[in-house]
């Protein structure tokens, strides 16, 4: 049988991106090994609304770990102590009976915290408009087996378009870097014969706007790749840097 | 049953308000003809018309990029805070296509033929066809746009088989095949925002269809950051707005999937087909606990090498490993010799319930059967597995605690797509002009059953090549001096409603939160509106889910205030469509006196438990009209000229 646990949180409290923080302690009393740690925060949820007290706000959608909306800084890691595992995933077989647990949002420079663990990641986006894309319009793709691509590379490519677009790589570097975030979808895209036409024009294009957006440099911490829910490897931030530099010097 | 139900459905005529506007001639003519004959708007005009998109999954994201690309403005909304969050995030086994690379016999005709029956010949011919002709285009423009789809190590992209199918038409990009496709068309919409064609909205939430002189003319949407209402005017409306599993609470549905935006427009006149059709997916991790706040689906693709079993003897409970092969019971192989663990999802699903019922489920709850992977482990060896399902595999073991490498997953069925939604025409157009209606938000395409791999076929089909044709023929029609404006008195009155009911559920201060009432109904549709409905338990519902819809709106209780972020505000006002919803959904399956597809009544059953279909009487789509008082229903008889209706057999 499911093993029932008290668990105590330290929960941050925002209500809005000027208003100051802080953090709150709650305790529940009715945890189970199998729930999620979302499922955690839904029961203590229904407990304040209950007691007339204001729900804590945080974003989730899919609970499977793929959509990329939950993140939130459980004890002090980006998703938790479960490595490879976005928090939706994290279990609370993870904790024990008795632990108390802080939990905070992602915090970056770039991303302003709307509410309690809510923040506003939309930099990813404007990231991905100034150049993570393929210009194709619909019906002009020639068939799709007339380019072979190797199984490797289309293994590789796979590797990093996984990034689901959650920002622990953010939250987990020092420097606010959103370097694993775009060299994921520089590298998905450079791998492959279709993007390969672009992919100049590509990473300049980004990179730029990745620094536009007030994100941080990469200093080689690779704190990223180690909270990374899908485990992208750092050697895509390497290859960027690389064709940075080329495509910079020959604009 | 209510008199007014009862005597409307003696009208069994085809009703005249649903012309679903089929082309004439053969079947494989029809999109070719209809497409020489559509009028087309010249690059000039495109700009001068704003069209809204409402939804950024796959429908709505390949929508947004295909019209914008043409020319069109379009504005595109989401509720989540990036468009690249959509649920069509999640699907993961593949998407069908008659490329017939692996050369073993596939072709448009066989992927029309296999969808139609794996429909249970509830839907309609000519949109079938139409999307079995455009499936290989799809193929193209994904790995155009860079979506590393699975591949041969020859180059050429590979294939898997799917449930359903007795070829190999399946193309897959892992087990984040959903994901690949949507972050494809999630980054077309992104080039076309990068040119200035569309504006993108995202956390933003439709509560009204704006109608006006008998025309969709826009939305009216909620920011949920601010709270702000906002009007948006548009030459035309097209709703991607996904489906309704959500209805049952628990479901493979991300949390903030919901009806509401479709619900509004049924309530403004478009009309709600066939809502009982729903989807159990059979292999999903089984309900742990009374916190569940969803259920996770394993791929189907899992059945490729998984084999079904339960124990032979209720009693016996050793652990799966200790149990020998002669006191297991692969019940699909049994049953369904030649197809046997590919069976479509329907089938799959009831056989375990049946298992299940019979006192041979296996587990703490004793509502699971196992999906055991050792023979394939041993023939293929792990590797070969882990290849194919490995991150499966993974998140298997992160949920449950268990190693399927070492020990049969445990699975159960669970709600997982809506074939009902709202009635479209060939050009996939409401019964409002100037709404459409695409991916999953419509009725169109799989009938009474989905088969696996086609929704995120249908969702690109209706978004890259369905309805960047049939709007040009709307909008062409369309005369500029009528347009109406965001100061219309329709928008007024449409933003005016939708204040008010927040009003009133910020202000009842009741004592249930939203999420007990959602807990509640989705109890009662999974009992009795469930995987089997019978007459007794549709009556009893009905009533239930019609009292607490009352006791909704006298005890529902909303924390905080409406000019804010506020999570439970937006799910009190879902759940007040699902209630209102789920109603709907009971009354059309006590109408429908027969089992098809998602759609299974006790009362109509073969001795060995197989689905009774009766196409005498019910070969039709059942369109739902709101009105003040009942629901009206309007039938759209379905006539078969191409294929020959007959019992769906997998032996």
């Amino acid at each position: 049988m499911a093993k029932n646990m008290t668990i105590n949180l330290r929960i941050w409290r925002q209500k809005s991106p000027e208003s100051p923080g802080k953090l709150v302690d709650y305790t529940v009393s009715n945890a189970s090994e199998h729930m999620s740690f979302l499922e955690l925060l839904d029961v203590l949820n229904e407990q304040l609304i209950a007691s007339e007290d204001d729900p804590v706000e945080f974003d989730s959608d899919c609970r499977e770990g793929i959509c990329g909306s939950c993140g939130l800084m459980v004890a002090g890691i980006a998703h938790g102590p479960q490595q490879r595992t976005a928090v939706c995933q994290l279990h609370m077989r993870s904790f024990k009976d008795g632990d108390t647990i802080t939990v905070e949002p992602f915090r970056a420079r770039a991303f302003p915290i709307v509410r309690d663990l809510v923040v506003d990641r939309s930099a990813f986006d404007r990231i991905i408009t100034a150049h993570g894309y393929v210009s194709v319009k619909t019906g002009s793709a020639p068939d799709a087996n007339a380019i072979p691509i190797s199984k490797d590379a289309a293994e590789e490519a796979m590797d990093f378009a996984a990034c689901i677009g959650c920002g622990a790589c953010v939250a987990a570097c020092p420097n606010g870097s959103a370097s694993l975030f775009t060299a994921a979808k520089i590298a998905h895209l450079a791998l492959l014969p279709q993007g390969q036409v672009e992919a100049s024009r590509r990473v300049v294009a980004m990179v730029d706007q990745m620094e536009a957006e007030g994100f941080g440099d990469c200093s080689n911490y690779a704190e990223c790749e180690a909270v990374c829910p899908k485990g992208i490897s750092v050697s895509g931030i390497a290859s960027m840097r690389r064709a940075y530099m080329k495509g910079a010097f020959s604009k | 049953m209510s008199d007014e139900v009862a005597s409307s459905m003696s009208e069994v005529s085809h009703s005249p308000r649903l012309d679903a506007k089929v082309p004439a001639g053969r079947l494989q003519e029809k999109w070719d003809a209809y497409k020489d004959a559509v009028s087309l708007v010249s690059p000039a005009n495109k700009r001068s018309h704003n069209i809204l998109v409402v939804g950024s999954g796959l429908a709505g994201a390949s929508a947004a990029a295909t019209l914008a690309g043409l020319g069109y403005n379009v504005k595109c909304f989401c509720i989540q805070d990036s468009a690249r969050r959509a649920h069509s995030i999640a699907a993961q086994g593949g998407i069908n296509a008659a490329k017939n690379y692996p050369n073993d016999g596939d072709t448009v005709w066989r992927l029309f033929y296999d969808t139609i029956k794996g429909g249970d010949y509830r839907s309609r011919e000519a949109n079938v066809y139409r999307l079995a002709q455009v499936s290989s285009n799809i193929i193209d423009q994904a790995v155009a746009q860079g979506v590393p789809f699975a591949r041969e190590y020859g180059g050429v992209l590979a294939n898997r088989s799917f449930g359903g199918a007795q070829v190999s038409r399946t193309f897959y990009a892992r087990g984040q095949t959903g994901q690949q496709l949507l972050l494809g068309a999630y980054q077309a919409l992104s080039h076309q925002i990068a040119a200035g064609r569309v504006t993108m909205l995202p956390r933003r939430e439709m509560l009204d269809l704006v109608v006006a002189k008998d025309r969709a003319r826009g939305i009216i949407t909620r920011d949920l950051v601010t709270g702000e209402l906002e009007r948006h005017a548009g030459d035309a409306v097209l709703l991607c707005t996904g489906g309704y599993g959500n209805a049952y609470y628990l479901s493979t549905n991300a949390k903030n999937s919901n009806v509401t935006a479709a619900w509004r427009c049924y309530k403004r006149g478009a009309f709600f087909a066939n809502p009982c059709y729903t989807q159990i997916h059979p292999t999903c991790i089984p309900v742990s606990g009374d916190y569940q706040s969803k259920l996770t689906l394993m791929s189907e693709s899992l059945r490729n090498d998984g084999r079904v079993w339960v124990p032979k003897d209720p009693k016996d409970t050793r652990a799966p490993e200790a149990i020998p092969e002669d006191a297991r019971d692969y019940y699909l192989e049994r049953r369904y010799p030649s197809f046997g663990n590919l069976v479509p999802r329907d089938v799959a699903s009831r056989a375990a319930k049946k298992e299940c019922d019979a006192g041979r489920g296996v587990g703490e709850t004793r509502l699971a059967v196992y999906l055991d992977f050792d023979a394939a482990i041993r023939r293929l060896g792990a590797s070969s597995i882990q290849d194919r399902y490995g991150n499966l595999f993974e998140m298997y073991e992160r949920i449950t605690g268990d190693d399927p490498y070492r020990t049969p997953m445990r699975i159960y069925p669970a709600v997982h797509y809506t074939m009902g939604g709202l009635w479209v025409d060939y050009e996939l157009q409401s019964t409002i002009p100037g709404l459409f209606v695409l991916g999953e938000a419509n009725f169109s395409d799989h009938g009474a059953n989905r088969l696996g791999a086609s929704a995120l076929m249908q969702g690109l089909a209706d978004g890259y090549f369905v309805v960047p044709y049939t709007l040009g023929a709307y909008v062409a029609g369309i005369r500029q001096s009528e347009g109406i404006s965001e100061s219309h008195e329709a928008f007024a009155a449409a933003e005016e409603e939708a204040g008010a009911r927040i009003d009133q559920m910020l202000n009842n201060k009741g004592d249930k939160s939203p999420t007990q009432f959602h807990r509640e109904l989705g109890q009662l549709l999974w009992n009795h509106v469930g995987m089997a409905r019978d007459r007794a338990g549709l009556e009893e519902a009905i009533p239930a889910i019609e009292s607490l819809r009352d006791e909704f709106w006298e005890r529902i209780h909303v924390p905080g205030s409406a000019d804010r972020f506020n999570k439970n505000l937006e799910f009190a006002g879902r759940v007040a469509d699902f209630i209102e919803l789920g109603s709907l959904m009971a009354q059309d399956a006590l109408r429908r006196e027969e089992s098809c597809g998602g759609h299974f009544r006790e009362e109509y059953q073969t001795s060995e438990g197989e689905a009774v279909r009766n196409d005498e009487v019910f070969a039709d789509v059942a369109a739902w009209e709101h009105t003040d008082r009942r629901p009206v229903l309007h039938l759209e008889k379905l006539s078969f000229e191409n294929v020959h209706p007959s019992t769906r057999s997998y032996k």
